[in-house]
This record gives structure tokens, C-alpha cells and sequence, in this order.
């Protein structure tokens, strides 16, 4: 036991010294750095994306060379909604990072295709799922969803059911869109326990409030 | 005689041809048999399982990974296992990793010898497919054994695994494995030194390390281009580091290497099942923390707290503390990571799951321009892709 803390505790230090290292040499560019959960993840303007990719990918204490994933994430309560998430590895170091990015539906994310040729289909399912535009993206088409889609199916105000469905019509002898029909709503249950702090008033607490 | 002028014409490969693999449809721009522009198609197996699974509490969403790469379900089971463990600070007991380390390496030989005689079957070569699947058949039996299912198993669950193995597997297995290290030999036999085999095979396909690391290439089609990276080894999880193995690396990186790469590869595996069964710990396969994993069936019968646990854990499920992770896997088709953003509910925010057969597919542009049609048939089938990973 003592043995795999001592290499946490490792790993722990070689993780502060790359934060300290991208630090000095993002500057400004470095808006945010943590080290939660034995991982690094650092928040950097979204225009300022490919320089900052290019700087871990080349850097000589860095080397970054792989882009393990590239995806986006949903607040809809905040401003600029999306997060963009990049997931770098370093072969090198045995080391990984993750970066994220602001953005909304509006502004563009300068694409990574030109640091990491994979950026290619992940930017195009992110712009898919989320609608999150990536400029100078060579071919932002959409991916995963059929032909003729419309909306981006992760965003949180998107429905988990969608809003149309498809069967094939054998009087028409083709298949055809039509508006979802569900027998049956699909069934969400409040798990907030009243004991655990629900943030709403009981049925029946309100009469208890007027006697007062 | 006039000039002509040959136009390149445009061909659809699949979504239903036999050596697309599923449901993959390649518009390919051809010039004579060349290839010149190749674009895949992908999404006709998508089920939105990401969204899903924001919908379904911890345990429910574990069955949805055995959906994704249903060649090796219990491999992607084990990304999201981890990646929950680690937002929960949960520890898994000995006895528990050892089985789930078993587990995965079963189903890398799934993986392998469903790949490599699939890949000799478009290439042109039936025997292999026909051994190979007897041997995956007894494998499917171990598997079904231990989970009670032979695909869709939900075996590796936060915590450790369901079910303990039934008494005396673990020496079946070892009593079998010799039998399919002589089937993984006379697969080798067919095909390594076959005259088909290699012209369909040696030079194609070739990429270079730094453009298998540019295309975010990870398991065996970065390993047979000469990358000796491997996760069980660098980053190892579930107690890899205890085993004795070795990482079989390309020197051309063509499908050829990389076929080699698998075959040896299954040699590593049954070597590091044997070494897990010698040395398999004995105690509980799971946490002992009723917050997260439930009760047996037998402490429920006598104790009420654990019928209350029982109860709670199959509505509510369990919450897990805010937070982010990134948890990869070595499975056998490459890096299967899971990104889970937790809100502190008993539902994932988040789970962005990493395939790694997306970026490989990706490539095929890349590395099939300039062959042949057939050899794109090669190239594809070496890749390794299984369409329910890559449309999720």
C-alpha cells in the first residue's frame, strides 16, 4: 500500500510541475489550472485554442503528440453554454491533460485540424451533437445523426425522445418521418429526499405554514 | 486513334456489402481500380447511447457499454467501472480485480480471433473464420458461465464484479487454453506464410508512427507501427502491473504487422490467464460499501438494513459526489476511454465515451488512398471496427 502511495504521490509532483511548466509558458493564455482526481485540466480562452495545442504538441516538456478526444459539454444555465473538451496524451511524459474551452451557439471554435488531423471527426460530431461551429474546419458536415436531421441531440433542452420517428409505410412503400407518439411519457422520478434537502415546499406543508 | 478521356467514377460500398463490417457505407471516388478519395459514411447504428445514459442512473447505464463493441462487451463494462470507482473513491478488493483482469483478457481473445479470421475471411481465406468461431464458442461458454449471458453480460459493475466465478472455472479455463493456442497456431499456419495472404496484405496500408499518433491511433494499429505503448503497461489499472507480459510491436506498420501484432497478442493474453488463475486472491469480488453495491441475495433474507440497501440501490441508484474523469482501458481494438462529469445526482451529467475504432475509421481516407478497391476491402477489415462502438 505504502508502495502505490508512493507512487501517487509521484505522479502528484510530476502533475504540479507540468501545470507550473504550461504556466510559464502559456502566460495569459492560461485562464484556469487544477489538479482534481490525480488529473490536470486547464481552461484557455476558445480563440486562443490552436496556439495553445500547438505549444503542448511541440513544446519539448510537453509533447503532446495525441488528441485522445475531443468532445463538448452542456450548461444551459450559464452564458457561454458549451464547454469544448480536449483530451491530450503525452507518450513521452505518460502523461495527460485536458483542456476546455467556452463557447455558445454563436461563436465559433478556431478548428484543430491542423494541429491533429483526428480533430476532423471530432469537431465534426461536437458541431453534430452540440452545434457548437468550428471555423476553418475543412468539411463541418454532420456525422452521427441520419440525413435531413435537425436539431443537436445532447444539448440538455434537446428531448431524450426526439421529435420524430420513422417507419416504413407499406402504402407508400417508403419510409416515412412522422411526429413521435408515445403510449407512455417517459417516467422521471424526483430522487431529492426531503430528509436530504429538497429545495420544495411537501404537498400538504403549506396548510401547516397558515396556521402560523 | 481519338483521345478518351476516362472520367473517375463514384461506387457505394455498402451499408449492407459482407467485408463492410456492419453498417459502414464508403463512397469511394475511383480511378480505374485505384483508389483516389474515400469517404466513409457512419451513424446508421446510432442509438444515442451518450444521451441515454444521462437519463439512466449509474447501474442502469452499465449494460449500455456491452451495446457499444459488442465483440468484447465486458472491456468497455471496464472504462466506465473505473471511471465511477474513481469519482466514488471507491477500492475494489484483490480478488474482485483479478477476476475482472481474467475477464478482459477472455475478451481481448474474443476480439482478436473474431478479427483475424474475419480479416482472412475478406481476404479470402474460409477456414480460419470457421475454426476461430468454435474456439470463440468456447470462450462465449466461460463468459456465459460466470454472467449468465453470452453477449450483454453488465459483469463489471462499480465496485468489483456481480457474481463470483463458479467454483472450479478458473481451472477449466486454464485446462482449455492450451487446446486454442493449438487453433491460434494452425491459424498461423494458414495464413502467415500464405502466398494469398501476404500479397494481400505486406505494404498495405502502411502508416507511419507520427501519422498513427496525428490520427489519435491507439492499441494495435498504433503498436504495429512501432509504438510500444500500451495501457496495461504504462498506465496500468486493476493490478496489470503484477502479470508478466510482453507488448508485440510492428516494424512496417502495414496490415500485415498488425495482424501479427494480434496474433501475439493472444499469446500474451492466455499467458497472463494463466498467471491471474495461479495467483487468484481469495475474499469478497466486490466492495464491501452498501452505499454503492448491493447486497447479496442471502444477507437480505436476515438483515433488514441490507433489504433497505437493496431497495435503495435498484430505484434510486447511488449518488456520486461532483466532479470529472477520464478513465481508458486497453481494450483489444485500442484506447476505450470514458469521460464522466458527475452533478452530485444519482445520474451521470456526462458520459462522453471514447471509442476507439472512431479515429481508426477516420483514417481510412488516409490509408486507402492509392490502393487498389481490394486492398480497401484489407485495410478495412484489418482496422478492426465493430459499428456499434463507432456510431455509439
Amino acid at each position: 500500500m505504502t508502495d502505490s502511495k508512493a507512487i501517487l504521490h509521484e505522479q502528484e509532483q510530476a502533475l504540479r510541475d507540468l501545470a507550473d511548466h504550461l504556466a510559464a509558458g502559456l502566460g495569459a493564455d492560461l485562464l484556469d489550472s487544477r489538479i482534481t482526481l490525480g488529473e490536470l485540466t486547464i481552461q484557455v480562452p476558445a480563440e486562443r485554442i490552436v496556439k495553445v495545442l500547438t505549444f503542448l504538441r511541440d513544446d519539448g516538456n510537453c509533447q503532446f503528440t495525441e488528441l485522445v478526444d475531443l468532445t463538448g459539454l452542456d450548461w444551459p444555465e450559464r452564458a457561454r453554454r458549451f464547454d469544448v473538451v480536449y483530451h491530450l496524451l503525452s507518450m513521452k511524459l505518460n502523461q495527460r491533460i485536458r483542456i476546455k474551452a467556452q463557447t455558445d451557439e454563436e461563436t465559433p471554435v478556431p478548428s484543430a485540424v491542423g494541429v491533429y488531423a483526428a480533430a476532423n471527426w471530432f469537431e465534426r460530431e461536437t458541431w453534430d451533437m452540440y452545434g457548437v461551429m468550428f471555423s476553418g474546419h475543412p468539411d463541418l458536415r454532420r456525422i452521427l445523426s441520419d440525413y435531413g436531421f435537425e436539431g443537436h441531440p445532447l444539448r440538455k433542452d434537446f428531448p431524450l425522445t426526439g421529435y420524430v420517428e420513422v417507419r416504413y409505410d407499406e402504402s407508400q412503400k417508403r419510409v416515412v418521418y412522422e411526429p413521435v407518439q408515445l403510449t407512455q411519457e417517459f417516467r422521471r422520478f424526483d430522487f431529492m429526499s426531503p430528509w436530504e434537502g429538497a429545495k420544495y415546499v411537501l404537498p400538504g406543508d403549506e396548510k401547516a405554514e397558515g396556521q402560523k | 486513334m481519338a483521345e478518351v478521356t476516362i472520367a473517375n467514377y463514384m461506387v457505394n460500398f455498402g451499408p449492407q456489402h459482407p467485408a463492410a463490417h456492419g453498417v459502414l457505407r464508403l463512397v469511394m471516388e475511383l480511378d480505374g481500380e485505384i483508389v483516389e478519395r474515400c469517404d466513409p459514411h457512419i451513424g446508421l447504428l446510432h442509438r444515442g447511447t451518450e444521451k441515454l445514459i444521462e437519463h439512466k442512473t449509474y447501474l442502469q447505464a452499465v449494460p449500455y457499454f456491452d451495446r457499444l463493441d459488442y465483440v468484447a462487451p465486458m472491456n468497455q463494462e471496464h472504462a466506465f467501472a473505473l471511471a465511477t470507482e474513481r469519482l466514488l473513491g471507491l477500492e475494489v478488493p484483490a480478488r474482485g480485480q483479478a477476476v475482472r483482469v481474467l475477464f478482459a483478457e477472455i475478451g481481448r481473445l474474443l476480439n482478436h480471433l473474431l478479427n483475424v479470421t474475419t480479416h482472412a475471411l475478406d481476404c479470402g481465406a474460409m477456414t480460419p473464420a470457421l475454426w476461430g468461431f468454435e474456439e470463440r464458442e468456447k470462450l462465449m461458454e466461460f463468459y456465459e458461465g460466470v454472467s449468465g449471458a453470452r453477449m450483454h453480460a453488465a459483469y463489471f459493475r462499480p465496485g468489483g464484479v456481480h457474481q463470483d466465478m463458479p467454483r472450479g472455472m478458473d481451472e477449466e479455463i486454464v485446462k482449455y487454453l492450451p487446446r486454442m493456442l493449438k487453433v491460434i497456431d494452425d491459424i498461423e499456419g494458414l495464413l502467415t506464410e500464405n502466398r494469398i495472404y501476404r500479397q494481400r496484405n505486406v505494404d498495405i496500408g502502411v502508416i507511419s508512427a507520427k501519422d498513427a499518433m496525428d490520427w489519435s491511433f491507439s492499441g494495435v494499429m498504433l503498436r504495429g507501427s512501432g509504438v510500444a505503448w500500451d495501457l496495461r503497461k504504462s498506465q496500468p489499472y486493476d493490478g496489470y502491473e503484477k502479470y508478466d507480459f510482453d507488448i508485440p510491436v510492428g516494424k512496417n506498420g502495414d496490415c500485415f504487422d498488425r495482424y501479427l501484432c494480434r496474433i501475439e497478442e493472444m499469446r500474451q493474453s492466455a499467458k497472463i490467464i494463466e498467471q491471474v488463475v495461479a495467483s487468484m486472491p481469495t475474499g469478497p469480488i466486490a466492495s464491501d460499501d452498501r452505499k454503492v453495491v448491493p447486497p447479496k441475495r442471502g444477507e437480505m433474507k436476515k438483515s433488514m438494513e441490507a433489504l433497505i440497501h437493496h431497495f435503495k440501490l435498484y430505484t434510486e441508484g447511488y449518488h456520486v459526489p461532483e466532479g470529472e474523469t477520464y478513465a481508458a482501458v486497453e481494450a483489444p481494438k485500442g484506447e476505450f476511454g470514458v469521460y464522466l462529469v458527475s452533478d452530485g445526482s444519482n445520474k451521470p451529467y456526462r458520459c462522453r465515451i471514447r471509442a476507439p475504432g472512431f479515429p481508426h475509421l477516420q483514417a481510412t481516407d488516409f490509408l486507402s488512398k492509392g490502393y487498389m478497391l481490394a486492398d480497401a476491402v484489407s485495410i478495412v477489415g484489418n482496422m478492426d471496427i465493430v459499428f456499434g462502438e463507432i456510431d455509439r
